[in-house]
């Protein structure tokens, strides 16, 4: 099955494989027809209105107004509805750094969107805390903190890598299994138990 | 200046002067506030630029920068303490506003506690944070102080120190808000705060009463890394505070190191430097207008604005290689040389420039609902911003002349023509017609040096391992939003000892409190808005 998104060879992406392996997970696991047509439907829905979160901290968030403005357009792909409130968008793009400060707030922003949900990191800062890295107050990175679906590169990364990333992120949604499927919650309960921090987010929404 | 210093000798006999770049005056603690008030009364220095916080091993100081308004001439005084326990200086933020927010920040990196100081609280870290970060016994171990997502621990309180006839230092709590106030929260996650800025909104019904300004969500200790960094290596950081001024920043680093270390800078670099500001300058007003609508509700205006902020953002990705943090200037001259098509480009650029500031101005500036939002909204006086020591588009719109590039003229700006706008309504609207006409101003200055680019280097000798001689430098740049200012401390090594970064948004943050009380809080964000802070380079 060759997952690629509008007008867009599938030869032309660079990381098919890490797709390819997503395909066959979804086999593997084995389902019915009409069920398996059904999510298909509606991850097509789903991976082409995709509702980004109105979040940035820096530099990378003035990429973002690019991004939304005439030249790059990104209206084009139906990402441009950009919420404000975090109940009604479908992915944070962490567009810059996250510092000690924010780190509450940004995880509360995360468990505020409404499931399913995704995180792009974007820019060296929210990947791996950047250029700050040896600061006092900067996290090393945010997947200690959200799990991350998409990592886009640079400092700031071009609208157009940023594209790219949300382009990836709608495939990633086309192979996703929706009913009877309970695989994310799965996985966001593996990241819980690995990552403390996330564990220590968990248990103040559960009131622990 | 010789009489002025003959005069504080006089009056004060036991400052000792230092003559650095800024005449620098040693004074006793006790005798800070009297000199500090002389100073602005009698003299005239009534504009405090900065207050640099210093540690030297043997003891704690503040250096404070005054600038004259009327003279435009600088002069400095350093305070210091030997008490690295308990280390406590006097306040002067009944005689500058500003100083209240400066204070607090070097409260919040060094400890040191201002007695006086009605507001003496951390300023962008949190208040269990474990030490205090640019000291330099400061331990950074990781396990201190650890991101948590538990949500940090607040306070209603500030503290307010003073002290007792027997010399002991009393603390008292005070409350931040009225018992019977009614406080909402506005940010850090806000569309129209601009990032992650926080408003601590008291309010009357619609009214409001006071806002307390919450930092330091993109706090990231840049000062504090410059000190482990190479000079080179330093200037990276300027791209990533005031992103919209990163080449002004640039060149404001870069001429304090070379000032500092001797380089003569070729003049192709100089020119060519100045043509990037003015680009800058240009590209961040517009994006300026774009979101400032937005805001306003005015979505359409941001595609007209990118429109010219794109045509701008592709001259540089030709030249410097990338759209937004450059890393353009370097420390002799600039990093590459300009692009064959960049002289044909620029001109493409300023031919097109008046039709789309006319359509700018037919679109908003004339429309009925903009002059009904933004005329008489935010009124700030000229001694009101100096006051708050709010420079840039925001204070020459209050009518003070404020501009640096004519107060202490650099690199070839003395050359050209242009006019430096004021104006003298000083509210939300004069501020936006004040960076129209700026860009304006920016394309005559362009104008003027696009044909007459030298030939030659575009980069001095420098040599590789750069060590700068034992002193201190300060110097002031024009960036996008106001006067952005570096203090650099060398003990003769090839990293600074202690380097401060001067940002104009910390000011224009500081001063939304007090002018926008008794507005209406639909109002807060046509205010806020219009003063144009960048949140990372209030933050640093």
């Amino acid at each position: 099955m060759e997952v690629t998104t509008k007008s867009m060879p599938y030869e032309a992406w660079k990381d098919n494989e890490y797709i390819e392996n997503l395909v066959d997970e979804l086999r593997a696991q084995g389902t019915n027809v009409l069920v398996g047509s059904l999510d298909k439907l509606i991850n097509w829905g789903r991976s082409n209105s995709l509702w980004p979160l109105t979040f940035a901290t820096s530099c990378c968030g003035i990429e973002f107004v690019s991004l939304g403005a005439a030249r790059f357009d990104m209206a084009r792909f139906g990402w441009e509805v950009a919420r404000s409130s975090p109940r009604q968008a479908d992915f944070i793009m962490v567009a810059g750094t996250i510092v000690n400060r924010m780190v509450p707030v940004f995880r509360r922003l995360y468990d505020q969107l409404a499931e399913p949900k995704y995180v792009i990191a974007c820019g060296g800062c929210a990947i791996s805390g950047g250029p700050f890295r040896k600061s006092y107050h900067v996290a090393k990175g945010i997947e200690d903190i959200v799990p991350v679906d998409v990592f886009v590169p640079g400092c700031p990364p071009c609208p157009e890598a940023m594209i790219y990333g949300i382009m990836q992120l709608s495939r990633k949604v086309k192979v996703e299994r929706f009913f009877g499927g309970v695989n994310r919650q799965e996985k966001q309960k593996d990241f819980v138990d690995e990552h403390p921090m996330a564990k220590e987010a968990e248990k103040i929404i559960n009131g622990d | 200046m010789a009489t002025i210093k003959e005069n504080i000798a006089a009056r004060f006999p036991q400052a000792t002067f230092e003559d650095a770049d800024v005449l620098l005056i040693n004074i006793p603690d006790e005798q800070l506030h009297d000199l500090a008030a002389a100073l602005r009364d009698e003299y005239g220095y009534d504009y405090l630029i900065t207050i640099v916080g210093v540690d030297r091993v043997q003891s704690l100081g503040a250096i404070y920068f005054l600038s004259s308004t009327a003279t435009n001439q600088e002069i400095s005084i350093q305070v210091a303490t030997t008490d690295r326990e308990n280390p406590a200086l006097t306040s002067i933020s009944d005689l500058w506003s500003i100083a209240t927010i400066y204070e607090r920040e070097i409260f919040d990196f060094y400890g040191i506690k201002f007695l006086n100081n009605q507001d003496m609280r951390r300023l962008f870290l949190s208040i269990d944070w474990v030490g205090y970060p640019l000291r330099k016994d400061y331990d950074n171990s990781p396990e201190n102080n650890a991101p948590s997502t538990q949500n940090e621990r607040q306070s209603d309180f500030t503290q307010v120190y003073t002290r007792r006839e027997d010399g002991s230092i009393a603390c008292e709590d005070r409350a931040v808000f009225q018992p019977d106030d009614f406080v909402v929260n506005i940010g850090p996650q806000h569309p129209a705060t601009h990032g992650v800025l926080r408003f601590r909104t008291a309010i009357d019904g619609e009214i409001i009463k006071k806002i307390d300004v919450y930092m330091g969500y993109i706090h990231r200790g840049i000062e504090k890394l410059c000190e482990n960094l190479t000079y080179p290596q330093t200037l990276h950081f300027t791209d990533r505070m005031d992103y919209f001024s990163a080449h002004n920043y640039h060149h404001g680093l870069c001429m304090c190191i070379e000032r500092a270390a001797g380089i003569e800078v070729p003049r192709r670099a100089q020119v060519i430097r100045v043509i990037m500001d003015e680009l800058s300058r240009i590209a961040s007003h517009c994006l300026f207008f774009g979101t400032y609508c937005m805001d306003l509700g005015a979505t359409t205006m941001l595609f007209y604005t990118l429109r010219v902020r794109e045509q701008i953002l592709d001259i540089m990705e030709k030249t410097c290689g990338a759209r937004m943090t450059f890393n353009y200037d370097c420390i002799g001259g600039v990093m590459a040389d300009l692009d064959p098509d960049f002289v044909k480009d620029v001109k493409a650029l300023l031919a097109t420039l008046p039709a789309n500031l006319k359509e700018y101005n037919k679109l908003f500036v004339g429309n009925v609902i903009a002059e009904g939002r933004l005329e008489g909204m935010g009124v700030m006086s000229r001694e009101h911003a100096i006051d708050w020591g709010v420079t840039g588009p925001s204070g020459r719109a209050s009518g003070w002349a404020c501009d640096v590039r004519k107060t202490h003229p650099y690199s070839v700006y003395p050359e050209v023509e242009f006019d430096e706008i004021t104006m003298t309504e000083g509210d939300s609207m004069a501020r936006f017609k004040c960076r129209m006409l700026e860009i304006e101003q920016s394309a005559r200055i362009i104008e003027q040096l696009i044909d007459n680019i030298p030939e030659g280097d575009y980069l001095a000798k420098v040599p590789k391992v750069l060590k700068l001689p034992q002193g201190h430098w300060f110097q002031l740049v024009e960036g996008c939003r106001g006067v952005f200012g570096v203090y650099i401390e060398s003990d003769g090594g090839t990293s600074p000892v202690r380097m401060k970064f001067v940002t104009p948004s910390l000011n224009l943050a500081a001063v939304t409190d007090s002018i926008t009380s008794g507005n209406k809080i639909a109002d807060l964000i046509t205010i806020a808005g219009s003063l144009d802070y960048i949140v990372p380079d209030m933050d640093r």
